[in-house]
């Protein structure tokens, strides 16, 4: 079990340098996209410059008629799958959208949706040959806003999907088709009660961008279907595994004649782990009989991957007289995208968790609307929470003149605190990050001059556990070889290997990790969930416990003793009598028996959940809307800090993109549905002249469900950002947004309407 | 398709030939002709900075550039930044500062910090972030990249200074 106080690790809290790192900055570590193979043909994907409209049909005679094409594929390539749903280790999945959302079937439903692929020779021949495909379009009118999609009569893109409900939300009477694709409730308490106790209540309606994840490095994949039926997929992905079970659900062929080698991938934040590309690269493959790599390109990436959703979000909070939350109502609606699946499910059960509440009330709606369908991206659905729950926070703070931090000190949620949806906190630290913000030295000193302001803001993400795998070998020199499944997208080969380290008794650097394809190793779910460090880590805490085991039995073998009076402990083997290091004790039973592997595996632990509290100063130009972020300090209970570098990187990052969801990221659509800024230049992902260094303030509360108290610390760094920054500028400029990207000119608009007589933003 | 022409350049070093079609940027060649793929493409049009290499002295991103216009010039990509296996500086820099996560932005941050290095020995944060701003990182937030070049500077010096 863990113990905070003072522990006495060797290896954990230390800063090793991260085992694939002299291969990332040699340019020698291989990407997607930096697969050769013998006879690669280049693919290209056709995409639809609709968002929605009806194939008539499509005529690929000219494109397969151009010397250096060698296969043209449409959706009529791939196989029917009815309207089956299958469980995909995230939940279950509507093949039959799935399917459409590689290679469209009678509609394309966002522009940029694929159509048709090409494999040529070379990638300028492929991409010829695309402009040669005639596709015959029946533009039909889009949906682009939940409000749009939801409104009765509105257009329906997916006549197969009708309301389904959630929690406590009932069946309706009828089932006719709709874009509303899921209805959920989550009741606490009593509401009406509640809201009668409150001396003071606050109620606002938040507007929220579709944003992207914004990796830098395009999906790829590339596919050879060989001779006995087989398929082989190099990819950049979150989950080797998860992109094996779709790619071969897909293909509908047996999920293990699919062998997935997740390459190194460059960044995914949740929005790899779909798959695109591979079912693609394999149909080309199979009627070639050559490997086919597809790269993406910038616009397709913004276009038909990604986004997370935009939306609309009502919070009401009701407050009594000494400033204890008494009653919470949210109503939530985001986008899905094209098809169903957007992480409000996630958001409503996010909302209120940061605070003990007897009395809540969420309903939250997924909508399907004419945009790319939305995926993932770093706890999916609880940023936009955050960003309107924390304003009214906020709001009510300033009515009840109540310090922000005292009020989410009295308000904040705790072991035994029930959230809406049902369950129960476990040993969480919220409470910690609040004393940790109020204890800092930014806390201490006022931002200072004219038009600056300060904003505090908390923010909570379940964290998951699932299955993973891991197998050590140690070789004759006593060096480990430990083969995970987890592909590696922020230093975690060296958090499990630190983890395996410490239990074994060994040397960090004597442990060589490596991420292996999935015939490889063991089944492993997603990179994701913030669950690697957690849930891997165990597997690898019980292949060191497996291991030693094995060398404690092997000692006592070859010692001649029994073997309960064999001890190992910080990496020596001791009996009466006898004595060995580790590396002694293997050179000597490499010599005498059986090779030393170890397994571990994990599934049944799950995480208690994380919270962070952040801090930040801004400064609001008034002439120009502009918002320059001065200070930021971001405190998250962070379990233990296996490697604590890697985990102030993860916050720093989520800071980050928090800070570019606040401030200026956002898909801005025409009228035709069509995204006009379909690049980074445009997008503007924050570069390093936008932000000022981060201050992470790592809080130790360890989850006693993991041997070392880990706690995932990937994604919850995102959440409190939109609404910290907005709660600074309503102090810095005295205007409350409530739209998302707090963009110059929506800011300035805000100032000015404030500036107007009679025209008060409200207060 | 218009017919291929010889470019001969140096890349780190070494006198290098090669034939490509005209439309061809020098990222395609580099990694697909030349199978130099430390250098990476995140866009294609110049804003992400991760096809950062050096040409004649200058950074450049490499998507930018035409293949033909190689010829002649001097090319140095991330291939070429280690001293044999002893890793510069700056590489060095970024893995004790824990500069990379993802790593994919990492070969173009290390070509355009060597560029800054070389213009300006003693950059102050400022500097370094104006300078890296055409670079793109969704990973880290910047803050350890702007430690790291800091770091490599201060530690080139020290270096240039013992060697007088
Ligand atoms: S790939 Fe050249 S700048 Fe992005
Ligand atoms: S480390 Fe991933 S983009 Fe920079």
């Amino acid at each position: 079990m863990p113990d905070n106080a003072q522990r006495s690790y060797k290896v954990i809290g230390t800063r090793p340098i991260r085992h694939d790192g002299v291969d990332k900055v040699t340019g020698r570590a291989k990407y997607g996209a930096d697969v050769m193979l013998t006879g690669l043909l280049a693919g290209a994907v056709l995409r639809s410059p609709h968002a929605h409209a009806r194939i008539r049909s499509i005529d690929t005679s000219a494109a397969e008629a151009l010397p250096g094409v060698r296969a043209v594929a449409t959706a009529r390539d791939l196989p029917d799958q009815g309207s089956r749903m299958v469980e995909l280790g995230e939940g279950s999945v509507n093949m039959r959208h799935l399917s459409a959302n590689v290679l469209a079937h009678d509609k394309v439903l966002y522009k940029g949706h694929a159509v048709a692929a090409v494999a040529a020779d070379n990638i300028h021949i492929a991409q010829e040959a695309l402009k040669l495909i005639r596709v015959d379009y029946e533009p039909l009118p889009p949906v682009m806003t939940v409000t749009e999609a939801m409104r009765a009569g509105a257009p329906l893109l997916n006549d197969d999907v009708v309301t389904q409900p959630a929690g406590n939300a009932e069946a309706l009477a009828e089932s006719k088709p709709s874009n509303v694709a899921k209805h959920f409730l989550f009741e606490k308490g009593n509401l009406d009660e509640g809201f009668a106790r409150a001396k003071h209540v606050v109620e606002r309606e938040f507007h929220l961008a579709t944003v992207h994840q914004g990796y830098i490095e395009p999906h790829n994949a590339t596919a050879l279907w060989h001779a006995d039926g087989k398929v082989s997929v190099w990819m950049s992905t979150q989950g080797s595994f998860t992109a094996r079970q779709q790619t071969a659900e897909l293909l509908r062929i047996p999920v293990s004649d699919v062998k997935v080698t997740p390459m190194e991938i460059g960044g995914g934040f949740g929005g790899k782990i779909s798959v695109y590309l591979p079912p693609v690269a394999a149909i080309l493959s199979r009627k070639t009989g050559r490997p086919v790599k597809i790269v993406m390109d910038r616009a397709a990436v913004f276009e038909a991957t990604g986004p997370t959703p935009g939306g609309v979000i009502r919070v009401k909070l009701g407050a009594d007289e000494s400033g204890k939350l008494v009653a919470a109502d949210a109503w939530l609606a985001y986008e899905a995208g094209a098809y169903p699946g957007s992480p409000v499910g996630a958001g409503c059960m996010c909302i209120f968790a940061c605070y003990d509440i007897p009395n809540a009330r969420v309903e939250g709606f997924d909508v399907c609307v004419n945009k790319p369908r939305t995926n993932a991206y770093r706890a999916p659905g609880s940023t936009q929470a955050a960003f309107a729950v924390e304003t009214v926070v906020d709001e009510i703070c300033q009515r009840l003149k109540l310090d922000p931090l005292e009020f989410r000190l009295k308000n904040a949620s705790s072991e035994g605190t029930r959230r809406v949806d049902g369950p129960v906190f476990s040993r969480v630290g919220l409470v910690e990050t609040l004393q940790a913000i109020g204890n800092s030295e930014h806390y201490k000193s006022p931002p200072g001059g004219p038009n600056r302001g300060r904003g505090m803001a908390s923010g909570f993400w379940f964290n998951v556990g699932l299955k993973s795998s891991v197998t050590a070998t140690i070789g004759c020199d006593g060096k480990v070889a430990l083969v995970e499944g987890s592909p590696d997208i922020g230093g975690t080969r060296t958090s499990i290997a630190m983890q395996f380290a410490e239990t074994l008794g060994i040397p960090v650097e004597d442990v060589h990790p490596a991420v292996a394809d999935t015939d490889s190793v063991g089944y492993t779910d997603v990179t994701g969930g913030s669950r690697v460090t957690f849930s891997t880590g165990i597997a690898a805490v019980e292949a060191a416990r497996d291991l030693e085991r094995q060398l404690v039995s092997r000692a006592a073998e070859l010692w001649n003793v029994p073997a309960d009076q064999v001890c190992y402990t910080n990496g020596v083997m001791t009996a009466p009598g006898h004595k060995a290091t580790f590396k002694e004790l293997v050179a000597e039973l490499h010599e005498t028996g059986e090779p030393l592997v170890g397994r571990g595996t994990s599934g049944k632990a799950n995480q208690a959940g994380a919270f962070a509290t952040h801090l930040v100063d801004v400064e609001v130009d008034p002439e120009t809307g502009k918002v320059q972020i001065l200070r930021y300090t971001a405190a998250q209970d962070v379990g233990t800090a296996i490697h604590p570098s890697y985990v102030e990187g993860q916050i720093q990052g989520g800071v980050g993109q928090g800070i570019g969801w606040a401030l200026n990221e956002e898909y801005w659509y025409d009228d035709r549905g069509s995204m006009r800024n379909a690049t980074f230049l445009d997008y503007r992902l924050p570069t390093c002249y936008d932000l000022p260094m981060i201050e992470p303030i790592l809080v130790e509360v360890p989850d006693p469900s993991h041997p070392y108290g880990v706690r995932g610390v990937g994604e919850v760094p995102i959440c409190p950002p939109p609404a910290a920054i907005a709660i600074a500028i309503a102090q810095a400029a005295g205007v409350r947004m409530t739209e998302l990207p707090m963009a110059p000119h929506k800011v300035m608009a805000a100032i000015l309407a404030k500036s107007r007589p009679g025209n008060g933003q409200p207060h | 398709m218009a017919k291929k022409r010889i470019v001969s350049t140096t890349i780190n070093g070494d006198v290098t030939e090669f034939l490509c079609e005209p439309r061809q940027t020098l990222l395609e060649v580099l990694r697909d002709t030349l199978h130099l793929t430390g250098t990476k493409e995140g866009c294609g049009n110049g804003n992400c900075g991760s096809c950062t290499i050096s040409m004649n002295g200058r950074p450049v991103t490499s998507c930018l550039v035409l293949a033909v216009e190689a010829e002649g010039a001097d090319l140095r990509t991330i291939e070429g930044v280690a001293r044999g296996s002893a890793l510069d500086e700056v590489q060095q820099a970024f893995l004790e500062e824990a500069a990379l996560q993802c790593g994919i932005c990492t070969p173009g941050f290390i070509m355009q910090t060597e560029a800054l290095l070389a213009e300006n020995p003693d950059p102050t944060e400022e500097e370094v972030r104006f300078y890296l701003a055409g670079n793109l990182c969704r990973c880290t937030g910047y803050d350890k990249i702007v430690r790291a070049v800091l770091s490599a500077a201060r530690k080139r010096r020290m270096t240039a200074e013992a060697a007088k």
